[in-house]
């Protein structure tokens, strides 16, 4: 038991990859069990996962040195900085990679009825285990240029994911190829920013470069680069427009676990800001940098979505517009960064509230995402136009959207409430005028989804859709799993703030003891 | 009760009270309801809707599209929609240009503060 828990954080990685490698072989000896091999896969990452998380989230972060005599020698005698490649897992990493594990596994179960009809299997749970390798990757490492090759891993499948159904019509490759413009952007100015890095202090190691960082020109530089990119890369306004694209032509569980992957970015986002940089940068500037995207994203995502008559595109508008939640209450958080008293009085509260909206927002966009994919596997349509009275026919269905979406418009008891509350209340006391905001959002976010009720769920049954069944037991397995997630956390959201979240928030902020675990104090 | 209590910066929720409270009140509204008027009979006119005398359509016709759910909303702001819909204009070229735009005027920001 102690040595996984020692190679845990490469098992994570080293499961899926090699399984990504071992899909085509296990296709050939039986394509009907190739669903059921990925997912027994991905639930042994997720099981990986939580007991890496049992251990981390107290307070004890995981080192994993490759290549190393130990697993946990960062500093093998004679060198003063690391030079392997690390991954460093502390309480902020192990909360996304939950997310991670989470949503892939439960992509990978509704998958096995959703795509059954699909040709070329093999190549989408290749893929898919793939992404799920590269969004783990992305929040365990410690190093910065190793970011940037996981980075790529996950955008790259994530391309040929968008476009995987592009046998039905040219918009999944158009989506695609969009997304490939954008991800080659944003990899070309992270490579660019980690040479900014390499070129100054010799080190690629984050925890490194965190403890000689001078903020010079350069660094200034880099920060901007990777600031912009990587908030595209989670969707932010006015960098929104690919989500739309990409989010609706996806299969609806890639699309659940592309929104995990839009947050892994975000997270790398919060941890360069954090972890690299913290208080040696301008935190007023950036973090009101930070909050007025997330003013944008919020506001623009809810108002372009309440106008969009195709269920997927209505439902990444609102995946830009909670990612300005996140944005919004992190974003105080930096700016009050370099002010131990207000960050005491709500910077931190602000900070539990955005981060715990990012877990939030995973599960119950991924559930309602889910629900849309269900109405499209049984109507063969995403245009709410066409569709009505479904509720009849799709009971279950219809469950898990209401509890989906009254979750995002922040309704008692679900989880989007508790951690929207947090936000609003902390965020109040550093400027009220957000505060309104947000809760205007929220308001608009209720309307735009009792409208996709409506016009979804509700009404006669219609002469096309009267032989409709439910969805088969897979999918509705992975829509139940969510909808659980989401009203336990809804029910007991302290247990969640105090036991994950808090000591996730407290890992970002507190910068000593990130560079202390690699460097022993230095 | 401790369990459930969050703590949000300037106060306290806890979802449990809050069920309980829901279900106390969902049992006295149907107790109130249940003490109400009984002289409702079904498939009579009584359940049928008044729409200022005008015959009801039939249900399948009746049913409002998406297109036409908060139009009066979409009309009232079009100003604020006309410029934001065209801006999303689905070009490539377009998404690559706005994140050189906000680049650059994070570049200014960073650059002069």
């Amino acid at each position: 038991m102690s040595s996984i828990m020692t190679h845990a954080p490469a098992l994570v990685i080293a499961f899926p990859l090699l399984a990504a490698f071992l899909v085509p072989v296990v296709s050939r000896l039986n394509k009907k069990i190739l669903g059921i091999f990925v997912a027994v896969v991905l639930g042994f990452t997720l099981l990986i996962t939580l007991l890496m998380a049992v251990r981390i989230l107290p307070g004890n972060p995981l080192i994993y040195v490759f290549g190393g005599s130990e697993a946990g020698l960062t500093l093998p005698s004679g060198y003063t900085v690391p030079i392997r490649i690390i991954f460093h897992i502390d309480s902020m990493g192990i909360f996304m990679g939950l997310i991670t594990a989470i949503v892939s596994f439960l992509g990978a179960i509704y998958s096995i009825a959703f795509m059954d009809k699909h040709s070329g299997l093999e190549k989408y749970y290749a893929l898919l285990l793939l992404l799920a390798t590269g969004m783990f990757g992305m929040e365990f490492t410690g190093d910065i240029f190793n970011f940037f090759v996981f980075l790529e891993i996950a955008s790259i499948a994530s391309v040929a994911l968008i476009a995987f159904r592009s046998n039905l019509s040219g918009e999944p490759a158009e989506a695609g190829f969009k997304y490939m413009v954008v991800s080659s952007i944003s990899a070309l100015m992270v490579l660019f920013a980690v040479g900014l890095f390499y070129g100054q202090y010799d080190v690629l190691n984050m925890a490194t470069i965190a403890s000689v960082m001078k903020f010079t020109q350069l660094d200034k530089i880099a920060l901007i680069l990777l600031v912009t990119v990587l908030a595209m890369k989670a969707g932010s306004v006015p960098m929104h427009m690919w989500t739309p694209d990409a989010y609706s032509e996806a299969p609806a569980s890639i699309t659940m676990i592309l929104v995990a992957a839009s947050q892994a970015s975000l997270y790398a986002l919060f941890r360069i800001i954090f972890s690299l940089y913290n208080i040696t940068l301008n935190t007023i500037t950036i973090g009101w940098i930070i909050i007025i995207l997330g003013l944008l994203s919020m506001f623009i995502g809810v108002t372009m979505a309440i106008i969009q008559k195709d269920i997927k595109r209505l439902m990444a508008y609102h995946a830009v517009s909670q990612t300005g939640y996140m944005l919004l209450g992190v974003g105080v958080g930096i700016a009050v960064l370099a002010n131990p008293i207000a960050l005491e009085t709500f910077g931190i509260k602000a900070m539990e509230g955005g981060i715990f909206h990012i877990m939030n927002h995973a599960m119950y966009k991924g559930l309602l995402f889910l629900t849309a994919g269900a109405l499209f596997y049984r109507t063969g349509t995403r245009n709410l136009n066409k569709m009505g009275g479904l509720g009849n026919n799709m009971i279950y269905t219809a469950i898990f959207f209401i509890i989906g979406a009254a979750a995002i418009a922040g309704i008692p008891p679900f989880n989007g409430f508790a951690s929207k509350l947090i936000i609003y209340e902390s965020v109040f006391q550093f400027n009220p005028l957000l505060s309104i905001i947000a809760m205007l959002v929220s308001i608009l976010t209720l309307a735009s989804f009792v409208k996709v009720f409506h016009s979804a769920f509700l009404g006669p049954k219609m002469e096309q859709y009267k032989d409709v069944k439910e969805v088969p037991k897979s999918m509705l397995f992975a829509m139940g799993a969510l909808a659980c997630i989401i009203v336990l956390f809804g029910l007991f959201p302290d247990l969640v703030v105090k036991y994950i979240v808090h000591p996730a928030v407290m890992a970002l902020i507190n910068q000593s003891s990130y560079t202390a675990v690699i460097l022993g104090g230095m | 009760m401790n369990i459930g209590l969050l703590e949000t910066g300037s106060g306290n929720w806890n979802a449990i009270i809050w069920l309980i409270m829901f279900i106390i009140i969902g049992i006295s509204a149907i107790w109130i309801r249940s003490h109400g008027e009984d002289q409702y009979k079904k498939n009579t006119d009584q359940t049928k809707p008044f729409l200022s005398g005008n015959r009801e359509i039939s249900k399948e016709d009746s049913h409002v599209g998406a297109s036409h759910i908060y139009w009066g909303f979409t009309e009232a702001l079009k100003r604020y929609y006309k410029p934001m819909v065209a801006l999303h204009t689905g070009n490539i070229n377009d998404y690559s240009g706005w994140i050189i735009l906000v680049m650059a005027i994070i570049f200014i920001i960073v650059g002069v503060s």
